[in-house]
């Protein structure tokens, strides 16, 4: 490490302020930070710092977020090459059929190897894609408005393919996270100063812009022509025999099913859960509430039952496994940013959250997935849901000394 | 001369109704889906702005002050009802798209402000070119709202096909999103922006 710290320092003069490249620091900035401490102390008396800084507590959720890319990978190969099988497909066409044929690994279903490979054949080019369009938009900013580069993005940009299906058209990626940065988060001020989860704000714009890409029947399986919905879209139409018939309860957890490609598997979400309450980064009260709000809403609504909607049909514990409750859970609902900050607000904010959910996936017909907007409609809510309860804590507090 | 440049320019930029007063925002939302109907909106409310603010300055000494926004109101219905017949006897494909919105013209906060303000206070001719202006500082935004809306959400321009859309087999894949109001919000608040960026002094101080 002793030769890059080296060349950091010599280069270092070049971008601070007078240099020749002082337009690029906060490129050098990010560089250096990424890889050193920063060295800077506090100047002015009494400042408490915490040694998690915001650039350790981003890398702790990219951590936490690594169950859940293997799980991406793996399970887009599975669903392709299961499909493949049952299509009579031998190979892929294209570059990557030629990169599978290079390195030998074949089409099993049952391989994990070859899932793997074929999944992340598909994840890593929107991956890419993603971080490269991400990055040059926040340089721009950072280098317009001469502040530094932001890791907010690193989780942003990992967060945003996940949430995408395997099949999506690469410039769509581009203009969706261009969308997300640009509008979703720099306008307001940068990290920090975002009401609405950046990732979500690029998911949705697609969700409208282009539907057709990211919803229905035909997208969620990387093979050409294969037709076939997601659990949740199934129940909608078919009520819970046309899922249970096909997949347990456990598999649904396991996450071997079709979806978004970072969303179908509660159990890598329930593991980055794990992670991000022992780093201390996520609040676990907005997970609690928000998994009882989603099940108290969808325990009643299944008690009422309904003869005409089969989403009434849904079990509640199915609700958790389902769809991409678990990945909003976990991820987004308690992005530290543009959740309620107050303890009792995120109380709140997590049982409005889920109960949105559950209010969109069974009684809204038009939609059989809610969690990306019932999690938007959290985020404008949540400094409002702040306001009143410290609001409420003054008068509390008032009438006491009154 | 200066005040009647004033009156006619000021509204374009450096007051646009829309943009610094965000006045007006339910039908630049609502009717810019397509060119056309943008461009027949946008005549409308220069109609009705032009003439309002002219028969308010001419009457402006007699109306009594307590029952002035009655008198205003009244003005302002009958000459959206002239326009809406107008255009149901020689436009009625356009009437049609547009519904409620012409009517709506009435309860527009920009004619409605703009007698307010100004043609209850100044002569008839200064009125005019003010009810002008504001038009125009109108149907700028909704203009440049319509066409972006028309061409990248559907491919085309007052009709006309300009990117062939992927669902008819050509290149373009239309953008729904820019089909549904929300979409207009994002236009003005970029237009906002890259105005308030040319205009520094429209920025708000922070408080």
């Amino acid at each position: 490490m002793r030769p890059l710290r080296y060349l950091l320092d010599r280069v270092g003069p070049h971008f601070e302020k007078g240099g020749r490249l002082e337009k690029l620091y906060p490129v050098y900035e990010v560089i250096d930070t990424f890889f050193y401490t920063p060295g800077d102390v506090t100047p002015d008396p009494c400042h408490v710092r915490d040694a998690i800084d915001f650039k350790r507590m981003m890398s702790a959720v990219l951590v936490a977020l690594v169950p859940c890319v293997v799980m991406a990978m793996y399970n887009t190969g599975l669903q392709a090459n299961t499909a493949m099988v049952s299509m009579g497909i031998a190979e892929v066409p294209g570059w990557r059929g030629a990169v599978l044929g290079w390195t030998g690994v074949g089409y099993d279903p049952g391989s994990v190897l070859a899932d793997l490979i074929h999944g992340a054949l598909y994840f890593i080019p929107i991956y890419v894609v993603c971080m490269v369009v991400g990055i040059l938009w926040e340089m721009l900013f950072a280098s317009v408005r001469g502040h530094t580069i932001n890791e907010g993005f690193f989780v942003t940009g990992l967060l945003f393919p996940l949430t995408l299906p395997a099949t999506i058209p690469l410039w769509q990626v581009a203009v969706g996270i261009s969308f997300g940065v640009v509008l979703g988060k720099e306008v307001f001020g940068g990290t920090g100063r975002n009401f609405l989860n950046p990732a979500l704000t690029a998911r949705a714009f697609l969700f409208f812009a282009y539907p057709a890409q990211i919803s229905g029947n035909a997208v969620w399986t990387a093979v050409d022509g294969f037709s076939g919905a997601t659990p949740l879209g199934a129940v909608a139409t078919g009520g819970m025999k046309a899922v249970t018939g096909q997949l347990s309860w456990f598999e649904a957890f396991l996450g071997t099913m079709q979806g978004s490609m970072g969303e179908t598997s509660a159990l890598a979400c329930l593991l980055g859960a794990v992670m991000l309450l022992v780093f201390g980064v996520a609040s676990w009260r907005i997970m609690v509430s928000m998994v009882l709000g989603a099940l108290a809403l969808a325990g009643l609504l299944y008690g009422l039952g309904s003869l005409t909607n089969p989403m009434f049909e849904m079990p509640p514990h199915w609700h958790l496994v389902l769809g991409g409750f678990a990945f909003g859970l976990v991820f987004m609902a308690t992005d530290p940013v543009t959740a309620a900050m107050t303890d009792l607000g995120q109380w709140i904010y997590g049982l409005l959250i889920g109960m949105i959910v559950i209010l969109v996936r069974v009684v809204n017909p038009a939609f059989p997935e809610g969690t990306m907007l019932a999690i938007l409609f959290g985020n404008t809510f949540a400094p409002l849901i702040d306001y009143y309860v410290v609001a409420a804590n003054i008068r509390r507090r008032a009438l006491r000394h009154a | 001369m200066g005040r009647a440049r004033e009156a006619l320019c000021d509204p374009i930029f450096k007051n646009n109704p829309i943009a610094v007063g965000v006045l007006g925002i339910c039908s630049a939302l609502a009717v810019t889906t397509k060119l056309e109907t943008t461009v027949t909106m946008c005549l409308a409310v220069l109609f009705v702005i032009t003439f309002s603010n002219l028969s308010v300055s001419l009457i402006r000494n007699h109306i009594p002050s307590s029952i002035r926004m009655i008198v205003q109101m009244t003005i302002i219905a009958s000459l959206v009802i002239l326009v809406d017949q107008f255009l149901k006897a020689y436009a009625y494909e356009i009437s049609k798209q547009l519904s409620v919105f012409v009517g709506l013209i009435i309860t527009n906060c920009i004619i409605m402000g703009r007698a307010e303000a100004f043609a209850m206070k100044n002569g008839v001719a200064l009125s005019v070119l003010d009810g002008i202006g504001n038009a125009i500082g109108y149907s700028l935004v909704l203009l440049a709202v319509g066409i972006v809306r028309e061409l990248f959400g559907s491919g085309r321009l007052l009709g006309y096909e300009l990117l062939p859309l992927t669902t008819n087999g050509g290149w373009y894949p239309a953008n729904g999103l820019l089909l549904l109001s929300p979409s207009a919000f994002f236009l003005i608040g970029l237009f906002i922006w890259a105005l308030r960026t040319w205009k520094p002094e429209q920025v708000e101080r922070d408080h």
